[in-house]
């Protein structure tokens, strides 16, 4: 105690002594510049108002600043708002993998905690090294110069073919391994935004999928879906890809726009997902022999409520970061509408649920939140925040029917309903940006003079573009990922033993329990037979606890 | 000698401790039980599918008592177990034949 007095007694002293000594210094300094006829040193700005003037600009002679030198700044300063305000949300995005993760795990059992928190975790590394090598070259390699982004003029490479008459952009040729005259801040910046994108697409199909998943057959999808087939519908629509020129080439409203991702992200998402569930069929258990839908609640509801707020909180980044630009004040619409329609979408969801089967179900909250989001996602841009209400209020609703209409009638399993999330939602969201855009933003969208309408303000071209865009989706993807499923179930195997399923995913799959203590010591376990690990020698622990 | 076993809703765990323990006695063992009687399993609902959760958590309670002190005791756990709703539980009384306390060997009722 004395000891303890003594020692804070002393840093205080020694606090006040360095305080008194600096204060003194200080004033004996100004006094002494004072004298001798030099400027007083400089004070602090604790308002702020007069840091940041002119006398930051870079120019050769301050006192003749040139009208090119103060352009250079204000031009460098706009596309280092917007590189920030890219890089930011990109951020932002990344982090949507941790709520996936625990959306995810929460809706699957207990005793597959480890493995389908492994698959979220590593489709982040995986994803990321496809993009890379080839799939962000074949996205987004034709895209030509991203203005807002101050150029990316490397990224010029579009392979094309000439239907109608036409050019039709399939995939794009520049920027394997970000090389190749590739080395440029834009192309980089532009990188690190798709590259979080396709990884929420990615991550999408382990929910579907979750709790009888080879994770070695994972792996493989996680770089089949980040080097080919997510890139090349990426590049139809956002790399200057022919659904994108619809509008130029056929006069369809802007052609197929799609802004923060709906198709091109959830939908993809969704529809691979679609694919995968019907290749591995359903977990042992789900249906009765009668063929009467089973329920396999989730081991932790409160994680998957947590997942769900770090979602809301990234999409954030995703809707309004998809403008590139911190400079286009459209950001503050593209926000509030994302929330609204995340707001409705979960309101509407839980009262669907609460009047039909009695209780408000957080599962669903959970999910009508996610519809909303992702429903809003294409259309943010372009809608009052009326129809973006409606959007999330529809979504909600829609997405409560789908998932039981998927689980009971079409009797596909996917424990954490991402098809009606992300596959039915995503779809819903394109279309609803074909009918509710209201006319105020996006003149010169895609090359297409005007600003982006839909059906209910003038636009039925656009509608149509927004369902090609939404067929051409469903497709494409669905064949795309079916072939690859099936043929690799066919050769390899998708789908761990029915053993191994019953037992649980994590030891068998993993080598390890996600909770130990619950599902039984290691010691247990390796008495059981059900692991090759050693286990710790008791002697040594016993020695431990007896110091 | 007598061993006790009550099995009873988890939420009256305090209940029944403290009225055993401000009674004089002085051990248990408590364990958490899954079952069900006459209440059988309750409903709950997940994504719009209603399913049976047939056996229900409870606490399983373990006393050890000198005969005399028998119905005494099964009264005081009675008495701070009953909700006086469905699925309260049960207390089992059965002969024990020998005690023994590890540390001293000590036998029969001075071992509880």
């Amino acid at each position: 105690m004395t000891r303890h007095t003594t020692l804070i007694g002393k840093m205080l002293i020694a606090l006040l002594l360095t305080f008194a000594l600096s204060s003194a210094g200080s004033s004996y300094a100004t006094h002494a510049q004072g004298g001798i006829g030099q400027p007083a040193a400089p004070q602090g700005d604790p308002t702020g108002a007069t840091t940041g003037t002119a006398k930051d600009v870079t120019v050769k002679d301050a006192a003749n600043p040139t009208i090119g030198e103060v352009m250079d700044t204000v031009g460098h300063n706009k596309i280092a708002i917007n590189f920030v305000w890219t890089l930011l949300a990109g951020f932002l995005v990344m982090f949507m993998q941790a709520g996936f993760a625990l959306v995810e795990t929460g809706f699957t059992r207990a005793k597959n905690a480890a493995h389908t928190m492994s698959m979220n975790f590593m489709i982040y590394p995986i994803g990321m090294l496809g993009f890379w090598v080839c799939g962000y070259a074949l996205q987004m390699g034709g895209v030509g110069a991203v203005a807002v982004l101050g150029g990316t003029a490397p990224l010029n490479h579009e392979v094309t073919i000439n239907l109608f008459g036409h050019p039709f952009g399939l995939f794009g040729l520049k920027g394997f391994f970000l090389s190749g005259g590739t080395y440029d801040v834009g192309v980089f910046a532009l990188f690190l935004f798709q590259m979080v994108f396709m990884d929420t697409a990615g991550t999408i199909p382990t929910g579907a999928m979750a709790e009888r998943w080879k994770f070695s057959a994972f792996i493989v999808f996680g770089f089949f879906m980040s080097m080919l087939v997510y890139p090349i519908f990426a590049n139809w629509v956002w790399g200057a890809g022919w659904l994108s020129q619809l509008g130029a080439n056929f006069g369809l409203g802007h052609g197929h726009v799609d802004f923060a991702g709906s198709s091109v992200v959830h939908m993809v998402g969704g529809v691979a997902a679609l694919a995968g569930a019907i290749v591995i069929g359903p977990r042992l258990g789900k249906y009765s022999k009668t063929g009467e839908s089973i329920p396999m609640p989730g081991h932790d509801i409160p994680m998957a409520l947590l997942g769900t707020f770090i979602l809301a909180f990234g999409w954030f980044g995703f809707n309004p970061g998809s403008t590139l630009a911190g400079s286009d004040l459209r950001i503050s619409v593209i926000a509030v509408n994302t929330m609204l329609a995340s707001a409705s979408g979960a309101i509407f969801s839980m009262f669907y649920m609460w009047g039909k089967y009695g209780k408000p179900d957080p599962s669903m909250m959970v999910n009508g939140m996610l519809a909303g989001l992702v429903a809003i996602t294409a259309p943010c841009g372009f809608v009052s925040s009326f129809w973006a209400f409606v959007i999330g209020a529809i979504s909600g609703v829609l997405v409560c029917v789908a998932a039981i209409y998927i689980e009971t009638v079409m009797r596909i399993d996917d424990p954490v309903g991402a098809i009606a999330v992300h596959g039915v939602n995503g779809a819903w969201g394109v279309l609803s940006l074909g009918l509710f855009s209201d006319g105020t933003y996006g003149d010169g969208f895609n090359g297409v003079e005007g600003t982006v309408r839909g059906l209910l303000y003038g636009g039925a071209s656009q509608f149509v573009a927004q369902v090609i865009g939404t067929v051409t989706c469903f497709v494409f993807i669905f064949a795309a990922s079916w072939v690859f499923f099936k043929v690799y179930d066919l050769v390899f195997g998708m789908r761990v033993s029915p053993e191994t399923e019953l037992e649980g995913l994590d030891v068998p799959e993993m080598g390890v329990h996600g909770y130990p203590e619950i599902q039984g010591p290691a010691t247990l376990v390796h008495a059981l037979g059900a692991s090759s690990a050693k286990p710790p020698a008791m002697s040594a622990m016993a020695a431990e606890r007896s110091r | 000698m007598k061993k006790i076993e009550a099995i009873i809703k988890p939420f009256k765990l305090d209940d029944v401790k403290e009225a055993l323990t401000g009674a004089g006695i002085i051990g248990m063992t408590v364990s958490e039980v899954r079952g069900f009687g006459r209440q059988k399993g309750h409903t709950e609902m997940y994504r719009g599918g209603e399913y049976t959760v047939d056996f229900l958590p409870k606490m399983k309670v373990e006393v050890v008592v000198a005969d005399a002190m028998v119905d005494k005791v099964v009264a005081l756990i009675t008495a701070a177990a009953k909700t006086g709703s469905i699925g309260d539980g049960k207390v089992f009384v059965a002969p024990l034949e020998e005690a023994l306390r590890i540390r001293t060997g000590e036998r029969g009722d001075n071992a509880v």
